[in-house]
């Protein structure tokens, strides 16, 4: 319920931004500014500077251990959970500090999705209804409505209606998947964050996971952690590259593997290296 | 050749070694089992269960008093242990990092390897002597301090195998740590706690020496939980070393019973558990 509130006040016309750089621009769904990130003494990011456009797929490539996952994480702060780790320069959602925020409000606005399928060993309704239930809604016939439009949105509704109560477990590596993406969306974010969603998945279920994708951002803004370039180039908008620890580029996905404006970049498109 | 027939000879050998040990410990088990049938067997009759005890001379009688006063007294010991131990494992699995859980996991572990008497000796001092009487109560704290151990290190263990993405779905959803522990680690984990709880009472139950002086034994029905109250364990213990050969045969029925009792319990905890901790 809290979150349906929150984005009713959020929805229409960007609000107008004095304090930033680019006013012709429309306000980015999420704005980085100067985000250093640090396991223990160790720097894992570098002054990361970056804006994501709402309603629109955001792809961050990069070779293992380049700290695109890393960035992922601070986005909805789940690098929290980690011993040692912290964070500073500024995370904006909306022009809201998010690294200020209430943890659980941030979360529910910003979902994730992980690398692993991470179904709980529930059924499946009670695996989508989680997230409500845990916001708070426990109306049956709401419930049951939001869970069947969150598996409808995840494409997964006709292959599970008929077998809602059995366990999570009984599904496949993708439709479980597909059943955290709606488990993620049932609680309607703004942003959902995919930790390379599909790396677990043979290629017919990645292919289901990209289509879905694809047609989730015209709800909400996505952003996608991927190894695998080709899906890079097939489905986000924008690509950022990441390579120890920096965003080396950020532009349109075309302009990126087309026309790259950093050899770094280049010699990773054309696989040289990573 | 004299190489190769020697190393075959070893290797015939130790195969033999090592399969009669293993024999051995079965043999063990049979012998006990079948000597506990064999002379309980005689003298268990439904008056065991519902009778008891007669004064020494007198034939039949049963041990009503000790299975019900046994019940009560792990009971208690349960009411106390588990919820402690159950508690204290989800803080050393969830929220244990830093020098203090270190010190209630080596503290829980040298516990565990306490011997029982000692146990009894602490609930002695902690409860029978401020209430000037043995009870069910003392004998429930002394078991108690057992099962605590065990429990927590059992759960700290089953919700450590959880896997730590199901802990990040959960938060990633706006769950509070808390929420997540209740909804997600620990049903979880449950199937595992849950048995290794029931080994924890299964254990207990058979335990005699820290009830010899806490809820020491009573030869009728306690009227309440603070008096004296008999127990299988102590009777077995009582019967055995009587010169009388009516209450022998009574310790073999009690040993036998208590010995149905522990498979039972175990072979629940098995099927608690039979389908697996949920894995990924």
């Amino acid at each position: 319920m809290m979150g349906t509130l929150e984005r009713s006040t959020i929805a229409g016309p960007p609000a107008p931004n004095p304090g930033a750089a680019a006013p012709d621009r429309v306000q980015p769904k999420l704005k980085i500014s100067q985000l250093n990130f640090f396991y223990g003494a160790y720097q894992a990011l570098h002054a990361i500077e970056l804006e994501i456009a709402a309603n629109r797929i955001t792809a961050l490539i990069g070779p293992s251990g380049c700290g695109k996952s890393t960035f992922l994480r601070v986005l909805n702060r789940m690098h929290e959970t980690v011993r040692g780790a912290r964070v500073t320069g500024d995370v904006l959602l909306d022009n809201e500090d998010a690294l200020a925020m209430d943890v659980s409000k941030l979360r529910r606005r910003v979902g994730m999705v992980f690398q692993k399928p991470n179904p709980f060993p529930k059924s499946i309704f009670d695996n989508v209804a989680y997230g409500l239930r845990v916001n708070g809604t426990t109306g049956g016939a709401h419930l049951k409505e939001a869970v069947e439009h969150s598996l409808r949105r995840a494409a997964l509704w006709d292959e599970v209606k008929d077998k809602l109560h059995k366990s999570a477990y009984d599904l496949s590596g993708g439709q479980q998947q597909r059943l955290c993406i709606a488990r993620g969306l049932a609680v309607d974010p703004e942003v959902l964050l995919l930790d390379e969603p599909s790396s677990a998945l043979d290629p017919i279920a990645t292919a289901k996971i990209e289509e879905l994708v694809f047609h989730l951002k015209e709800n909400c803004t996505i952003v996608i952690v991927t190894h695998n370039m080709q899906q890079a180039a097939r489905i986000a908008d924008d690509t950022g590259f990441f390579l120890l620890g920096k965003l080396i580029e950020f532009d349109k996905t075309e302009t990126i593997f087309k026309n790259p404006a950093k050899k770094e970049t280049e010699d990773y498109i054309t696989g040289r290296f990573g | 050749m004299t190489l190769q027939r020697w190393r075959n000879i070893i290797n015939a050998l130790m195969f033999g070694l090592t399969a009669a040990c293993a024999l051995a410990t079965v043999c063990v088990l049979f012998w006990i089992l079948g000597f506990l049938i064999w002379n309980g067997g005689k003298s268990l009759n439904p008056a065991f269960f519902t009778q008891l005890p007669k004064p020494p001379g007198e034939t039949g009688g049963g041990m009503a008093n000790a299975i019900v006063g046994s019940a009560q007294i792990v009971l208690i010991a349960s009411l106390i242990g588990i919820p402690i131990g159950f508690l204290g494992g989800i803080y050393l699995a969830e929220f244990g990092m830093g020098a203090f859980p270190f010190v209630v996991r080596y503290t829980a572990d040298l516990l565990n390897g306490v011997p029982s008497i000692v146990m009894g000796l602490f609930a002695y001092s902690i409860v029978v002597r401020p209430m000037h009487q043995f009870s069910a109560l003392a004998g429930g704290v002394a078991l108690s301090v057992i099962l605590i151990p065990t429990t927590i290190r059992t759960t700290e263990q089953f919700l450590r195998a959880v896997p730590q993405t199901l802990r990040e779905g959960a938060l990633a959803l706006g769950a509070s740590k808390w929420k997540a522990i209740v909804t997600v680690v620990v049903p979880a984990a449950m199937r595992g706690v849950a048995t290794g709880m029931i080994l924890g009472v299964a254990r207990i139950a058979g335990e005699s020496a820290p009830l010899l002086f806490t809820s020491f034994g009573n030869q009728y029905w306690s009227s309440s939980l603070g008096q004296p109250t008999a127990s299988l364990p102590v009777m077995i213990f009582t019967y055995a070393i009587s010169p009388y050969a009516d209450w022998h045969r009574e310790a073999w029925a009690a040993g036998l019973v208590l010995l149905a009792v522990m498979l039972l319990l175990n072979i629940s905890a098995r099927l608690v558990l039979s389908p697996g901790v949920p894995r990924h």
